[in-house]
């Protein structure tokens, strides 16, 4: 069967593509590849169907839907790739693809280093499309927001935020019989309770829509704020901090690329001359692995290459890093499945973060300190210091203040300057890992951490 | 295209629509990057599709789609007017747009040469030389360089009757070195840090910054700074060049002044704003000596916020937002003028894609140049730091609090450029910031500066906005706190 038609009109990929469906397309890429003489061609065809209900001031004011499909082509000609990508599935434009793909690249000086494509590969199954998620309609998550903002009326406060619902499928394939395909769901519920001059805020995003439960986020999201409308300005400087998952995960979320084996090859990873030093404190183990069964993902890379589980951080000290077919050879190494798509100059990056976590609550963390904070949230993260890893950022939505192992008020915002080498030494207490969803990085499995010593350089005027 | 947009209208208007606007874009880009020598990125992409905006039973649906057939589009059609009524399960109240009228033009930004007409050897080479004079400087660990190009039509209609294609060419490019040694990492860039300078403009842009010359310069730089002295850490006087001045002014004041922020329609995501409503036309925001407009209008420059019309069809404008250091004006859109008095949008609605929402954006938010020549600034500045080329930035979600760090500075002693600095940085609350502006250097040292990756929405958006600034003088700033007791 072929779902790329001759000329004309756009023929478009019936909504909802069958892998069957996505293969003919790759299959009819690749045979017009052949037929125009191209030695290696590589496809990718990606479907999204997706919908986000958005809130503010207690109503829906933005509610979108979309679908789109793309065809992404890259030929190799004579130590030459290059890549052409379309949104259309018609004949013509599927070569016209193929055609701007083999003129980039024949633009180009030959590069030595280039590989050939992979061969065959095999993949572990995953299964994350879950059809109530893929089902979920404006209704439905209308019904949930409603809800959700007729809490906060009730409660005086003003509720802001979205549910989206998503489904994605993906296949790809070369001209050496390399074929891959994945397909997963993917819900999103986030809620801002504002009670002035306060807010505060609660996160969940799941392949199942039913393992998340908006009502009781938003619960959450309102009894925190309320408690946060009365926040005492704290002196700058060093405190005891316990990091709830989202702020955790949208800190260490910006060291998932210093473990790319091309970042230390360009020698712009916080890990060049530290691989094999402890780094971090004994109590912190990092592993990538798309198959843990919080993480979601494609079982492949860019180029095809299976996703391996790699150690990356064995009880503080960096033992391994990812690796690209690139990267790899160059390094003597074998690929560990994590390259992005050709061509491109970063390499690779693991992309599915678990961190090792502990077994205190954030109940009990807060009844072993003396004097700290509680950080709901965390925003505008960004590097200061590429190599200590220094982040400035500002707390957001509930900080609040730990007195002799109990909360006793909510505290103004403050501004963080804070290495994350440091911060990863003096973790004293680490909850459950769990999947982390905030707004700086993708979504990770993280822990909440309680730790010493973290820097809070200003306070802001909230 | 207009027949499959008049064809989208009118099954949103037989669905019950009382309004619907209509956006068929055609984009297309190019990108590429060497490092160390080597072609890093190569490739082209090109999407078409459709977006459709209706307002059924008081609120708002959209859907988009890649069907490009009228059966697509009608189906498409239904389902915006679907969702909006779903909306209206969860509204408080109508909404209610500003009157505006209908328009039919058709308009292209002014370009020189086509950046998709030139020799993609053309440009690579360029790209590999200027790749080739950084690496000849002993220490620099990795070179860095990219071009992208964009064409975009848009194709508007809606059911008021407007018509409006429009053509952008848009153009960026930028260099980077890179030196590890020791336990540091510097980086120096050129034109600007985050890929370059960016501008509504064809190849000439590229052909303009003459990149072979400034390579060996910055190369130069970054390998300077490792064995340069730390920038200190006190309260005084900063000097900022212009592209970093762009940079603050689009987070301290363009950020600030976007009215759905206000309104607290961001305030899941993007965070809110300390412009309440009733700052408007009484917050002293800046010094007297300071002016600061939101102006699409292409009188204004060839900026990433240039166009004719925004995308919800009204004409580009010029909005006083601080006069004389007063509180003016917010950016607006149909939806949300009237709640500020105002009888017409600002003309703020912008769009990444066919895929996407219009919203409220920065269009090119500029402080307008003042009186000084830079050698005179320099001359009259007695101690004083002068920082260039953003490194970090950060602000809190209402848009006080703020820290920036430079990928460079200079001393300033005695009203000359001393010893070079490194790893400086500033912060400061934004009013307090901006009322301790003494100086600002003339309209020859004023660059209409691109930012081409602000994210805002949900589903995010990447839009580029557009900042003229030229170097200017802030007193009583707080200097080198992201490495204070580091």
């Amino acid at each position: 069967m072929s779902v790329a038609r001759k000329s004309g009109a756009a023929a478009s990929l019936k909504a909802g593509a069958t892998e069957c469906e996505l293969r003919s397309i790759v299959d009819t890429v690749l045979g017009l590849a052949k037929s125009i003489g191209v030695a290696e061609t590589e496809v990718h065809v990606d479907e999204t169907i997706s919908a986000l209900t958005r809130f503010a001031n207690n109503a829906i004011h933005q509610n979108v839907a979309e679908h789109t499909v793309n065809v992404s082509v890259r030929t190799q000609v004579d130590q030459r790739t290059a890549r052409a990508t379309t949104n259309r599935t018609d004949e013509d434009s599927l070569r016209a693809a193929i055609e701007a793909s083999l003129s980039l690249a024949h633009s180009q000086p030959k590069n030595p280093h280039l590989l050939p494509l992979p061969g065959r590969q095999r993949y572990r199954r995953v299964n994350r499309f879950i059809k109530r998620t893929a089902a979920l309609s404006p209704e439905d998550r209308a019904r949930a927001v409603r809800r959700a903002c007729d809490l906060a009326i009730k409660n005086g406060q003003t509720a802001a935020g979205i549910f989206s619902s998503a489904q994605s499928q993906s296949a790809m394939g070369n001209s050496r019989g390399l074929f891959a395909a994945y397909r997963d769901t993917h819900a999103v519920f986030s809620i801002t309770m504002q009670e002035d001059p306060a807010a505060s805020w609660a996160k969940e995003n799941a392949a199942d829509v039913a393992n998340i439960d908006p009502q009781r986020l938003a619960e959450r999201a309102s009894d925190k704020a309320h408690r946060a409308t009365d926040a005492r300005e704290l002196a700058p400087g060093r405190y005891t901090v316990i990091l709830e998952p989202a702020a955790v995960l949208d800190l260490v979320g910006f060291l998932f690329y210093d473990f790319a084996a091309t970042a230390l090859l360009d020698k712009r990873s916080c890990f060049n001359e530290r691989m094999g030093k402890q780094v971090f404190g004994k109590n912190i183990s990092i592993v990538d692995d798309v198959y843990h069964p919080l993480q979601l993902g494609a079982p492949f890379d860019g180029e095809g290459m299976p996703r391996q589980r790699v150690l990356l951080v064995d009880r503080g000290v960096p033992r391994n890093l990812v690796y690209s077919r690139s990267s790899a050879k160059v390094a003597k190494k074998k690929p560990t499945g994590h390259g992005f798509m050709l061509p491109n100059e970063y390499g690779e990056a693991p992309m599915n973060l678990v961190f090792s976590g502990g077994k205190a609550s954030v109940e009990e963390m807060i009844a072993s300190t003396d004097r700290g904070l509680v950080v709901t949230r965390l925003w505008y993260i960004r590097e200061v210091d590429p190599y200590e890893k220094i982040m400035t950022g500002m707390t957001r939505d509930g900080l609040f203040l730990v007195e002799n192992g109990r909360v006793t008020s909510a505290a103004r915002n403050f501004r963080f300057n804070q290495s994350i080498l440091e911060m990863l030494r003096n973790v004293e207490m680490m909850g459950p890992a769990v999947r982390a969803t905030g707004e700086e990085a993708f979504e990770m499995v993280v822990p909440a951490m309680k730790i010493r010593d973290f820097h809070f350089s200003e306070v802001t005027k909230f | 295209m207009y027949d499959l947009a008049t064809a989208a209208l009118d099954t949103a208007r037989i669905r019950g629509a009382s309004y619907a606007d209509v956006r068929v874009m055609h984009l297309r880009q190019r990108d590429l990057t060497t490092k160390n020598g080597q072609v890093g990125t190569l490739a082209q992409s090109e999407s078409i599709g459709i977006g459709i905006r209706v307002l059924a039973n008081g609120a708002w649906g959209f859907a988009s789609t890649d069907r490009l057939t009228r059966e697509g589009v009608a189906g498409c059609a239904a389902q915006a007017v679907s969702i909006a009524k779903a909306s209206a399960l969860a509204k408080r109240g109508d909404v209610v747009m500003a009157p505006e009228d209908a328009y039919v033009d058709s308009w292209q930004s002014p370009f020189r040469k086509d950046p998709f007409e030139i020799p993609l050897e053309t440009q690579l080479a360029l790209l590999l030389a200027a790749d080739a004079e950084m690496r000849r400087v002993k220490g620099v660990t990795l070179a860095e360089t990219d071009m992208q190009f964009r064409k975009i039509d848009s194709w508007f209609a809606s059911s008021i009757g407007s018509r409006i294609h429009q053509r952008k060419v848009i153009t960026g490019c930028g260099i980077v070195a890179t030196s590890f040694q020791g336990d540091e990492i510097q980086k120096r860039s050129y034109p600007n840090s985050f890929s370059g300078q960016h501008a509504l403009q064809g190849y000439e842009l590229v052909e303009s910054l003459d990149l072979l010359k400034h390579a060996p310069v910055i190369a130069e730089e970054a390998v300077q700074l490792h064995a340069a002295a730390q920038c200190p850490q006190k309260t005084g006087t900063l000097i900022l060049g212009g592209s970093q001045l762009g940079l603050q002014i689009h987070e301290s004041v363009g950020h600030p002044i976007e009215l759905d922020r206000v309104l607290g329609q961001e305030a899941n995501f993007a965070g809110t704003s300390f412009l309440t409503l009733d700052q408007l036309n009484k917050l002293r925001y800046a010094s007297d000596i300071v002016n600061v407009v939101a102006d699409a209008r292409l009188e204004h420059g060839q900026g990433l916020g240039t166009f004719a019309y925004d995308d919800e069809g009204v004409p580009a404008q010029c909005t006083d937002i601080i006069k004389a250091g007063q509180f003016r004006g917010y950016l607006s859109n149909r939806e949300t003028a009237h709640l500020i008095g105002l009888q017409r949008s600002s003309g703020t609605m912008r769009t990444e894609s066919w895929n996407r929402l219009p919203i409220i954006r920065m269009t090119n938010v500029s402080l307008l140049p003042g009186t000084w020549a830079f050698d005179d600034l320099l001359a009259d500045t007695d101690d004083g730091i002068l920082m260039e080329t953003n490194r970090s930035w950060s602000i809190d979600d209402r848009r006080y609090q703020f820290q920036f760090s430079t990928e460079i500075g200079w001393e300033i002693k005695g009203g000359k450029r001393g010893r070079m600095l490194k790893n400086p940085s500033y912060s400061g609350i934004t009013t307090e910031f901006w009322n301790s502006c003494d100086a600002i250097c003339k309209r020859e040292h004023w660059t209409l500066w691109g930012t081409p990756n602000c994210g805002k929405g949900q589903p995010m958006q990447t839009m580029g906005t557009g900042h003229g600034a030229s170097p200017s003088r802030f007193r009583n700033v707080r200097i080198g706190t992201a490495f204070s007791e580091q």
